[in-house]
């Protein structure tokens, strides 16, 4: 009789978990949005609240959170929706999150490179990382802040500092460079892009971005000329500023970096439930090349990145690229592992 | 080592292969996220693909509004061509939005002498352009901006794509829903099927707010939402709850209260930086899916508008569910029985929308 009364307590206190996982037989899954309130944050949100996987959305900002929740709130999905601002609410918004999302910072000007971005966005995605550190350890972190190339290398070396870095755990988010590599070459060879993929590797700023159209597909070989990757290559590496531009001081890539990361937060989902097959290029630690932190095609499981898969057969023009993003990718990693340790 | 595909079998989120309610009026099913069954639909949609090229142009894309609604709509597969105006900043939307890998083609035009270009061959136009309330304001604060923008989009509608759908989001629907129409009328050009307003954000707020009253799962709730869409005027039928729900009286007036003041209620919380986006984004998104499904001819897609009818006897436009179609609005719904409380508030709201449709018809015909 106690044992039953024990179950029914159970059942009663897990009463929201149960109900969650009996629609469609999903496990309940929290996914904190730090910086939920920018200008990526807002339709990152949006695009979260309507996954079928998240039961839990907690959108964390230092202001108009409560706003952005109260809004989302509204929508007739899943996620159950909270608001969370300022410093002082946001171990509450981190606590049992299972994938955290990073947008949080300051976006780039006509004319500034993701670098100079640098300093801002350094000590914001120090301070945020530290705070998952110590409220949500094994959650997966998905860091949109840039410079990527470097605040990946400050996540790591903050929690290494905290005694709980797990480098399955930290991903930055690249999806958007691929997001836009198949468009480019779906546009330029007059394929359906829905049928496209290609892989991008390297890092996520300028030359650092290499796209592998040699192993895209379809293949497209016949098509295209090497011009045309020249030019592919180039306008994958600069879609970004081409955003920039086109947006004349207003902002930088917004919707389609929402969806970029909402993808990619969605194939973190779906390996943690367990799905066998997803696989996406993210900037991880890494061991594929000497550079510590580097992009590939990685298999994303139960505790984030499962196996990390080599660059495969590169072509001549590739492995020049390769060559060449090496040392700005090294120094970038060098200036985020430094800034991370200076400040004690 | 050879790497393979990137999860090139989910090139996109499942979320967004549907998100509209689909089913009888009786059917459980309810708003996002998709369930199997509507997936079928969506699938035979989408097999449709081939034949279908669908045009949609959203005017104000680059507002609060326009540009999540942009995305989720660039992100709908039987959209081929998604046309974003504005009279400033649509370029870089655009831009922005074109990088995203579907089939969706983007264009961005600025300005009024951009505007025919923008809809000429649309198949269906979203109109969330305008201002939005600040706290303290009412829907109706925004007439005389938002009446004067209405007029001026619906008179190019009249020229350049006559025989496109119109979803109006633009407040005070109330009011713009007849502008629109009178404005088309005087160009001979009103097709009363065809004209819409958006009040999709009010079932889903209904939806949302009697699953969590009831511990129930969103996607199996369905509350049609009937009269106007601004305070007293919206008139949720929780007496036509789907799963049946048992209010209290003092449940049914609290919650009735809610869903009606829910959009105030955002407003308040962005103390001053705007009114509801996201959450308007995705109705407004769901409305539209909803409307090209039914210009694709599926079948049994329901949804609750706001439109010139007959259903209710006193009422020039009142909202209601429909069956959409290939013509825009295929049926009107028999209204169902209302309990005493609905009945009270149709008696309510009579005064105010009343005044609200002619302040809307008395706009478009002034000199």
């Amino acid at each position: 009789m106690l044992a039953r009364a024990a179950k029914e307590a159970v059942k009663a206190a897990s009463g929201l978990r149960a109900y969650a996982s009996a629609s469609g037989g999903l496990p309940p899954r929290k996914v904190a949005v730090l910086g939920a309130a920018g200008g990526i944050g807002q339709p990152l949100s949006l695009l979260m609240k309507l996954s079928p996987y998240v039961s839990e959305l907690a959108l964390y900002d230092i202001a108009g959170t409560p706003g952005v929740a109260a809004d989302v709130s509204h929508i007739n999905s899943k996620a159950a929706v909270k608001g969370y601002a300022g410093e002082d609410q946001l171990g509450e918004a981190l606590k049992g999150a299972d994938v955290v999302i990073i947008p949080a910072g300051v976006p780039r000007k006509p004319g500034m490179t993701r670098d100079d971005l640098f300093k801002i966005n350094a000590g914001i995605v120090k301070a945020l990382v530290e705070a998952c550190g110590k409220h949500c350890p094994k959650a997966l972190l998905n860091i949109i802040s840039n410079p990527v190339n470097s605040t990946v290398p400050i996540a790591a070396e903050t929690l290494k500092r905290l005694g709980v870095y797990d480098e399955k755990r930290v991903l930055g988010v690249t999806t958007l460079d691929v997001v836009r590599a198949k468009t480019f070459y779906a546009e330029k060879a007059g394929l359906d892009v829905s049928k496209v993929d290609v892989p991008v590797v390297g890092g996520h700023a300028g030359v650092t971005i290499l796209p592998l159209f040699s192993q895209a597909v379809p293949n497209a070989a016949n098509k295209l000329n090497d011009a045309d990757i020249d030019a592919l290559t180039k306008r994958t590496q600069d879609g970004g500023t081409e955003v920039v531009q086109a947006k004349a001081g207003k902002g930088s890539a917004t919707l389609s970096m929402a969806y970029a990361g909402a993808l990619f937060a969605d194939a973190c989902l779906r390996g943690l439930n367990g799905d066998p097959d997803v696989v996406e290029c993210t900037y991880v630690a890494s061991t594929i090349t000497d550079a510590p932190f580097f992009s590939s095609k990685v298999k994303l499981g139960k505790n984030g990145v499962e196996q990390i898969f080599g660059l495969g057969e590169l072509s001549a023009y590739e492995a020049e690229g390769l060559k060449a993003l090496m040392p700005e990718l090294r120094q970038s990693i060098q200036k985020g592992e430094d800034f991370a340790l200076e400040k004690q | 080592m050879a790497a393979p595909r990137c999860s090139a079998k989910v090139q996109r989120l499942s979320t967004f292969s549907g998100m509209k309610a689909i089913g009888q009026q009786s059917s459980m099913r309810a708003a996002s996220p998709i369930t199997s069954s509507r997936q079928q639909v969506v699938r035979a949609a989408r097999s449709q693909l081939a034949i279908e090229a669908r045009k949609v142009a959203v005017l104000g894309a680059a507002g609060g509004i326009g540009q999540p609604l942009s995305l989720l709509l660039k992100m709908n597969r039987m959209i081929s061509q998604l046309a974003l105006y504005d009279i400033a900043n649509v370029a870089g939307v655009a831009a922005d939005l074109s990088h995203c890998n579907t089939n969706t083609k983007v264009t961005a035009y600025t300005g009024p002498e951009e505007l025919a270009e923008a809809l000429k061959g649309a198949d269906l136009v979203v109109i969330p352009a305008g201002v939005p309330r600040k706290p303290g304001m009412t829907r109706d604060d925004l007439f005389n901006i938002n009446a004067g923008i209405v007029k001026g989009l619906c008179e190019a509608i009249a020229v350049n794509c006559p025989d496109a759908v119109i979803n109006i989001i633009s407040n005070p629907v109330n009011s713009t829903v007849p502008i629109c129409a009178e404005v088309l009328k005087k160009a001979g050009a009103y097709k009363p099927r065809k004209v819409m307003g958006v009040t999709t954000l009010d079932v889903v707020r209904s939806n949302t707010f009697v699953a969590e009253a009831n511990q129930l799962d969103t996607k199996e709730v369905d509350v049609p939402v009937i009269g106007g869409h601004a305070g007293e005027t919206i008139l949720p039928l929780l007496s036509q709850a789907k799963p049946k729900v048992e209010f209290t009286a003092e449940d049914a007036a609290a919650m009735t209260k809610k869903i009606q003041n829910a959009g105030t209620d955002v407003v308040n919380a962005k103390a001053g930086t705007g009114s509801a986006t996201l959450s308007m984004a995705y109705a407004a998104a769901r409305m539209a899916e909803s409307v090209l499904l039914g210009l694709n001819g599926e079948k049994d897609i329901y949804e609750c508008t706001y439109t010139e009818s007959d259903v209710m006897p006193g009422f020039q436009y009142f909202a209601s569910k429909v069956l959409l179609g290939p013509g825009g609005i295929e049926k009107f719904q028999p209204l169902p029985e209302l309990s005493e409380f609905e009945q009270q508030g149709l008696v309510a709201m009579k005064e105010l929308l009343t005044a609200n449709i002619q302040a809307g018809v008395e706009f478009a015909n002034k000199a």
